[in-house]
Formats: C-alpha cells, sequence, structure tokens
C-alpha cells in the first residue's frame, strides 16, 4: 500500500515537472513576450510546489497521529482505567499497542482491552489511508495552483532559487536544533545531579566510586563522586597520546610536505589515513591484547610493577589512532605556506632544515597548534580504547603504568546494563558528559580561534 | 648579411610600416660603463630544460662588476630563468636541468664541490613579489645575518639591521617599529624590506626579478634610486619589463626572446642602434 503511495506521489511530483516546463515551453512556441526564465525552471517550480505541500503535510500527520488515536482509545475503555496511575494506564496502552501490531502483551488481556487493540488497529489503518490521499490531494492542489501561474512574467528562476535557500537553511536548522536540544538534555540531567550531589563535591572531591548501597545492610557502596581522580585519569591518558601522537605526526608531516617526492607522498599519505578509517574498537583490542601484555612483560623484566590494563597501554594506543589526525592537518597547513616564503629564505642562502625550522615552521604554527589542539579533544573525547585498555579503577596517580579510568570509561559503565534513571548513580554519568562537551567543546573553539587570527599572516 | 645591411633593412620595415612612433623608444639615461670593467659572472652556452620543454638556448653573456644588467625580452622568453641559474635557485625545481657552465669569477657554480647555501649568500635575490617573512621587521632582516654567523650578539645585530633599512632607505620610515610585522608595511616598503633583507647578508650580486610591477611610480622611484646607489658596492641584474626602467637603470641590457640571448650590450646601443630586428621591435613595442 505504502509503495503503491510513494510511487503515485513520485509520478504526481514528475507530472509537475512536465506540466509546467510544457506550459512554459508552449509560451516560447506562441511568439508572446519572451519566458522570464528556461522551461525547466517552471517545472522545477511545479515539481516542488507538488512535493513539498504533500511532504509537510505527511509529517505532521505522522507526528499528530499516535496522540489522536491514543486519546480516542482511552475515551473508549475510560471505565476501565478510573483509579489507575499515570504510569499504569501508560502500560495499559503499551498493552493495547502491542496487540494491535501482533505483539506479546504482559499477561492475559481482558476482552475490552482486546477490543480497544482491534479498534486501535481500524484507526491506524484508516488514518494512513486517509494521509495518503490527502497528501496526494495538497499535492495535486500545488500542482494546479503553480501551473496556473506559468506565464512569461512569472520568475520561476528566482522563486526556484529561493525554495533551495530555505530548504538548505532548513537543513541547517535541523542541524543545530538537533545540536542545542543534546546539550540542554545533558544540562537539565545534569543539573538533577547537582541537586542531590554538590557541584564543588563533584568538581573537587578527590574520591570517585559511584556504587551505592542499594540495601541498608550492604558493605562497601558509600557513592562517593569527586570526579577529580577519573578527570586526572582522561588528562593522564590524553597527555600520554599527545606525546605519541605529536612527535610523530608533526615529524611525518613534515617529511612529506617537505622533502618526499610527490610519488612517496601520493602512496604514504593515503597509508597513513587509513589509520583514521580503522575502527576505535580494533585499536582497543589491539591495545588490549597486544599492546598492554608486551609493555608488562617489558615492564617486568626492567623490573616495573606495570598494571596489565595500563594508561601507557592505552595512551600509546590512543596516541597511534590520532597520528593520522595531527599528519594530516598538519601536512595541509605547511603545504599551504607559501612557496615565496621557502624561496625567499634560499635565496638568502639558508639550507632546507634552516629553512623549514625558522622560516616555515612558524609561518604554519597556528595551523599545527590548531590541529595539535583538534588531536586533543579527540583524544579527551574517545571511549573504545579506554574501556578495552585502561581499566576501571579510579586511581587518583600520575604514574602511567598504573591502572586508571577516564570520563568517557565511566560514562559508559554507568550507563550500561539495567540502570534506574533517577539514581545519582546514573545521573553522575550526565554531569560527567557535561564537563567532557565543555571541555572539547572549548577546546575546539580555542582551535579554531587559533587557526583563524593567524591565517592571513603570510598573504 | 653584414650588420650594417641588416639594421639598414631593420630601419627600412620601420619605415615601411610607418606607424611606429620612434620617440617611444626610451632614452637610456644612467650613467654608462662606470664599474670596474672585471666580468663578475658569465654563462657559457647555458642550456635550460624543464623535463622535456628546453626553455634557454645557448646563453653566452659576461656579467660586469658592480654594472647592472637588466634582462628584457617578452613574457615567457626565459628571463627568470636564466636569473634562477645565477643562484642555482632551479635546483628548487625537480625538472629543472641546467647545462653549459656559468661561472663566477672563474669557478664554476655548477661544479660538483659548490656548496649552494653558500653560493647564495654571495648572490642574494630579490622577488618579483614581496616575500617578507610573517616575522618582525627587525627579524626579517637580521635572518640571514643569523644563520651565516655574520654577526655576534645583540649590539652586533642592531648595528647591521641599521645598516641595511638605511642602504635600502627604509630605516627612517621603519625605525620606530622594528617589532611590528614585515607583512604589515605597504608593497613598496615590504619590497624595500627584501632588498634590505638581501644585503644584510653581504652578498656581491643581486639578482633582482621585475622588483617593480607591483608596485606604484612612487615606490617605484625609490626602488630605482636604490638600485643607483647599490651599484657603487654589488653587482645587479635584474629583470624588467618596463624599456624605461631598463634603460633608467642599467649599463647593460641583455634581450631575450623564445630562450635565445638575441642582444646583448651597453644599455645605450641597443636602445638607439640595436643590432638586431628583433630588439628594435621589442623596444619600439611593436611585439612582445
Ligand atoms: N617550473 C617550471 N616548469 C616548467 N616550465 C617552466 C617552469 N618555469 C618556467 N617554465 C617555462 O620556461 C619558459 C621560460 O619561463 P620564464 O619564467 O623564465 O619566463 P620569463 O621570461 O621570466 O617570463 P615573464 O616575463 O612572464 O616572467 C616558459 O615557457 C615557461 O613556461
Ligand atoms: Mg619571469
Amino acid at each position: 500500500m505504502s509503495v503503491v503511495f510513494v510511487i503515485a506521489l513520485l509520478g504526481l511530483i514528475a507530472a509537475g515537472y512536465y506540466l509546467g516546463q510544457n506550459r512554459a515551453l508552449r509560451y516560447r512556441a506562441a511568439d508572446g513576450p519572451r519566458l522570464h526564465s528556461l522551461p525547466s525552471y517552471y517545472g522545477f517550480y511545479a515539481a516542488l510546489w507538488c512535493a513539498l505541500p504533500a511532504a509537510a503535510l505527511l509529517l505532521v500527520w505522522m507526528a499528530g497521529e499516535g496522540m489522536l488515536i491514543e486519546s480516542l482509545i482511552l475515551a473508549d475503555i475510560e471505565s476501565e482505567l478510573t483509579g489507575l496511575s499515570a504510569n499504569e494506564v501508560g502500560l495499559v496502552m503499551n498493552d493495547i499497542r502491542n496487540l494491535a501490531s501482533g505483539g506479546i502483551t504482559s499477561g492475559d488481556p481482558s476482552p475490552l482491552i482486546k477490543a480497544a487493540a482491534q479498534r486501535y488497529a481500524n484507526l491506524h489503518h484508516i488514518s494512513l489511508m486517509a494521509m495518503f490521499v490527502l497528501s496526494l490531494a495538497i499535492g495535486a492542489g500545488g500542482l494546479l495552483l503553480a501551473y496556473r501561474r506559468v506565464n512569461p512574467t512569472f520568475r520561476a528562476r528566482n522563486r526556484v532559487e529561493r525554495i533551495i535557500m530555505a530548504l538548505l537553511m532548513l537543513s541547517s536548522t535541523i542541524a543545530i536544533l538537533v545540536t542545542i536540544g543534546i546539550v540542554l538534555s545533558l544540562l537539565f540531567e545534569a543539573l538533577r545531579f547537582f541537586a542531590q550531589v554538590p557541584f564543588t563535591e563533584f568538581i573537587f572531591g578527590l574520591k570517585w566510586s559511584p556504587q551505592i548501597a542499594i540495601r541498608e545492610d550492604q558493605v562497601g557502596s558509600s557513592g562517593a563522586f569527586g570526579a577529580v581522580p577519573v578527570f586526572a585519569g582522561t588528562l593522564l591518558i590524553s597527555f600520554i597520546a599527545m606525546c605519541v601522537a605529536a612527535p610523530i605526526g608533526l615529524f611525518s608531516a613534515i617529511y612529506m610536505s617537505e622533502y618526499a617526492s610527490r610519488r612517496f607522498r601520493s602512496v604514504v599519505k593515503p597509508v597513513l589515513e587509513i589509520l583514521a578509517g580503522i575502527p576505535t574498537v580494533v585499536y582497543g583490542f589491539f591495545a588490549a591484547l597486544t599492546v598492554a601484555p608486551f609493555l608488562r612483560e617489558l615492564g617486568n623484566s626492567l623490573g616495573l610493577d606495570v598494571a596489565s590494563e595500563s594508561a601507557l597501554a592505552a595512551g600509546a594506543v590512543m596516541g597511534i589512532m590520532i597520528i593520522p589526525f595531527v599528519s594530516s592537518l598538519s601536512d595541509d597547513v605547511i603545504t599551504a605556506v607559501p612557496n615565496a616564503m621557502r624561496e625567499g629564505s634560499y635565496g638568502l642562502g639558508a639550507t632546507k632544515s634552516e629553512t623549514i625550522r625558522r622560516v616555515v615552521l612558524p609561518a604554519a604554527l597556528p595551523g599545527i597548534v590548531g590541529a595539535l589542539l583538534l588531536a586533543v579533544s579527540r583524544a579527551i573525547g574517545e571511549t573504545m580504547i579506554v574501556v578495552m585498555a585502561a581499566g576501571l579503577s579510579a586511581n587518583l596517580t600520575a604514574n602511567p603504568f598504573a591502572a586508571v579510568t577516564t570520563v568517557t570509561v565511566q560514562i559508559v559503565t554507568l550507563l550500561t546494563g539495567d540502570q534506574e534513571f533517577d539514581s545519582p548513580k546514573t545521573l553522575a554519568a550526565f554531569a560527567l558528559g557535561l564537563v567532557l562537551f565543555v571541555a572539547t567543546l572549548g577546546l575546539n573553539i580555542i582551535a579554531l580561534r587559533v587557526v583563524r587570527k593567524y591565517r592571513e599572516q603570510y598573504d | 648579411m653584414s650588420e650594417q645591411a641588416e639594421t639598414g633593412e631593420a630601419n627600412a620595415t620601420v619605415q615601411k610600416m610607418g606607424k611606429v612612433d620612434t620617440s617611444t623608444v626610451p632614452t637610456p639615461t644612467a650613467p654608462q660603463a662606470e664599474g670596474t670593467g672585471r666580468v663578475k659572472m658569465s654563462g657559457k652556452d647555458v642550456c635550460v630544460h624543464y623535463g622535456e620543454k628546453q626553455a634557454l638556448f645557448d646563453v653566452n653573456i659576461d656579467i660586469m662588476e658592480k654594472e647592472v644588467t637588466s634582462l628584457i625580452g617578452p613574457s615567457g622568453c626565459g628571463k627568470s630563468t636564466f636569473l634562477r641559474c645565477l643562484n642555482r635557485m632551479n635546483d628548487v625545481v625537480d625538472i629543472c636541468r641546467v647545462s653549459g657552465a656559468i661561472e663566477m669569477e672563474g669557478d664554476d657554480i655548477y661544479a660538483p664541490d659548490v656548496d649552494v647555501v653558500h653560493l647564495r649568500a654571495r648572490v642574494g635575490m630579490v622577488f618579483q613579489k614581496p616575500n617578507p617573512f610573517p616575522k618582525s621587521i627587525y627579524e626579517n632582516i637580521a635572518y640571514g645575518p643569523k644563520i651565516h654567523g655574520i654577526v655576534r650578539g645583540k649590539a652586533e645585530t642592531d648595528e647591521l639591521v641599521e645598516s641595511a633599512l638605511r642602504k635600502a632607505g627604509l630605516w627612517e620610515e621603519v625605525k620606530d617599529r622594528l617589532a611590528a610585522p614585515g607583512t604589515g608595511l605597504s608593497g613598496g616598503q615590504q619590497q624595500r624590506l627584501c632588498i634590505a633583507r638581501a644585503i644584510a647578508v653581504q652578498p656581491e650580486v643581486i639578482l633582482m626579478d621585475e622588483p617593480c610591477s607591483a608596485l606604484d611610480p612612487i615606490a617605484t622611484a625609490k626602488i630605482e634610486d636604490l638600485i643607483h646607489e647599490l651599484r657603487e658596492n654589488y653587482t645587479i641584474v635584474i629583470v624588467t619589463h618596463s624599456m624605461q626602467q631598463a634603460a633608467r637603470v642599467s649599463q647593460k641590457t641583455a634581450f631575450f626572446h623564445l630562450g635565445i640571448l638575441v642582444e646583448y650590450g651597453e644599455t645605450e646601443t641597443i636602445f638607439t642602434n640595436p643590432r638586431d630586428e628583433k630588439t628594435q621591435g621589442y623596444i619600439t613595442g611593436r611585439f612582445g
């Protein structure tokens, strides 16, 4: 049924295009006044007028339909529901919906519920039909309206342009709104957390142990929400990652942009970028199964005490993961330094490495700093590798051989599994997420600022 | 065909065309032949290829010490290519091959044991588009001397920076803002900064590739004055598209066409009594 509808709607849109275009062509054939736009624009105009109202109707209908049908059903079975709480009403409604779509229900449904489900299915079917018919009708109406407006003085080209601009604007608005929505939900959940745990304790507390006793007699689960060890762990791992990624990424960028022959570059650069395409979970088990045991063995043979899940292993692998970020972005900014700078330096009798060190790199520095900051924010937000390789214990330590935990790991462990969504334990995840978001946002803003501020310097 | 006949024929062509206004030929005003009379650099059968394409054909030229030599010719004729051979700047271009010999005071600069870096310190270069480094004015000048160890300590560097800027006629304009970025100067000031930067490494030869093409007439005049002064101490080779400029600043002029050095001699001779028909055509503005 839906397939027929979709085909019909597409057909209608195509018809709109041809009708609009044909009418314009007829005007052109008759030697009246010159057409304002190319005939195809009249076609587009009619097609858009057909497609957009129909699509808008579909959206509105689908959004409103569920609520409408539910309120009808609830009115039907009102007698049954007297004395039930809102939650229980919700459960009954759920049963009805499941029954209607042929799913399983909780317990054996009463005849009344069964009848309601039947009615629900009927209503849903009717609504669907009505929606199809109405949207086709509206599409046809729009088409007719647009078709009648086609005449030589009508500025179809400008109109189409404006509609397209509006569509583009709509898309970007949606992206922005979604972002704002995510941030707001994060913010509100975090505020609920801070209502239960003081903000200062969260920010300055040195002990992190989010397990809370469910029964009075349980031991060891006091619930402490001092996030300092978690942030310290994140910083430690990010620091180790940058120690790996910054020099390797930067040096390889310098080599590729300044020394490598074009052929070498054309081979190696994509290979390096493949590193960025490896799923992080693969890096994760590389870290957990290869690097961590190796470091442990190495530490043992040197007489060091290395935990099997160490910050070093996670940080090193994360560093490898972000090498392509650093190298690719730095490579771009170094290549963007005008050749005139290099020639000017050579012309004064500077060697290649002097030129790179004292002219090219300073000129590219803002971009390089931007690349590094982006890499840091990537490292801070990275989850999979640390989940698999860094461990869960919230140690406050600067020892890279110890197990530490990070913000992202804690969020994962707090939210996976069966959880109550209003205990401080789960809400803590939102608070952590908020801080993480603010930190990476800040880094990104600084990075963009730095890049923009110095960009024009050598132009 | 004798030289006499050739010139006569060229003149005949000019008269036949009737349209050429000989008053457009600039009058050479630069003082002639005041150098030391010694050959500073010389090219012998210089050929340059970019990949398969040959850009210069057997160029033979003697560049005289403490004189200004200008290279003129239509676009794409190989002026920049030749200029860049003189300090081996073409080495930077992968596909460029140079054959023949270029000598500086009798030594082949393309010999295997020559240190390119050292050569470029002796033969400085100023580019068509001013290209100051994105550093302070002071750092722009101090850069070269520092990497060559010409100066030691702050006082010496200060002194050198000042003298280079003075020689380039820029000192008065920038002495209060030496710490400001060099890229913040006007185009003409930037170009003089680049000249000062080249002077600061105390080269013997200064190559200038269309140094005034991005400048207005006033800035151009300043640079030309500067070239006059620099001639006392330096050998200068300048590429220019302006016949007037060549006539004003240079003692020797070389005319290139399609990669061939067509004519080379005293600027006065080239402009008043060119041997070759092509030269005549070019300087009267008939082609190019
Ligand atoms: N890097 C290069 N790669 C390939 N060909 C080049 C390169 N540089 C110059 N050429 C070619 O060599 C020839 C001479 O170029 P050159 O730059 O020396 O001309 P020019 O006389 O300086 O011209 P203009 O007055 O326009 O600056 C041209 O045909 C040009 O296409
Ligand atoms: Mg040129």
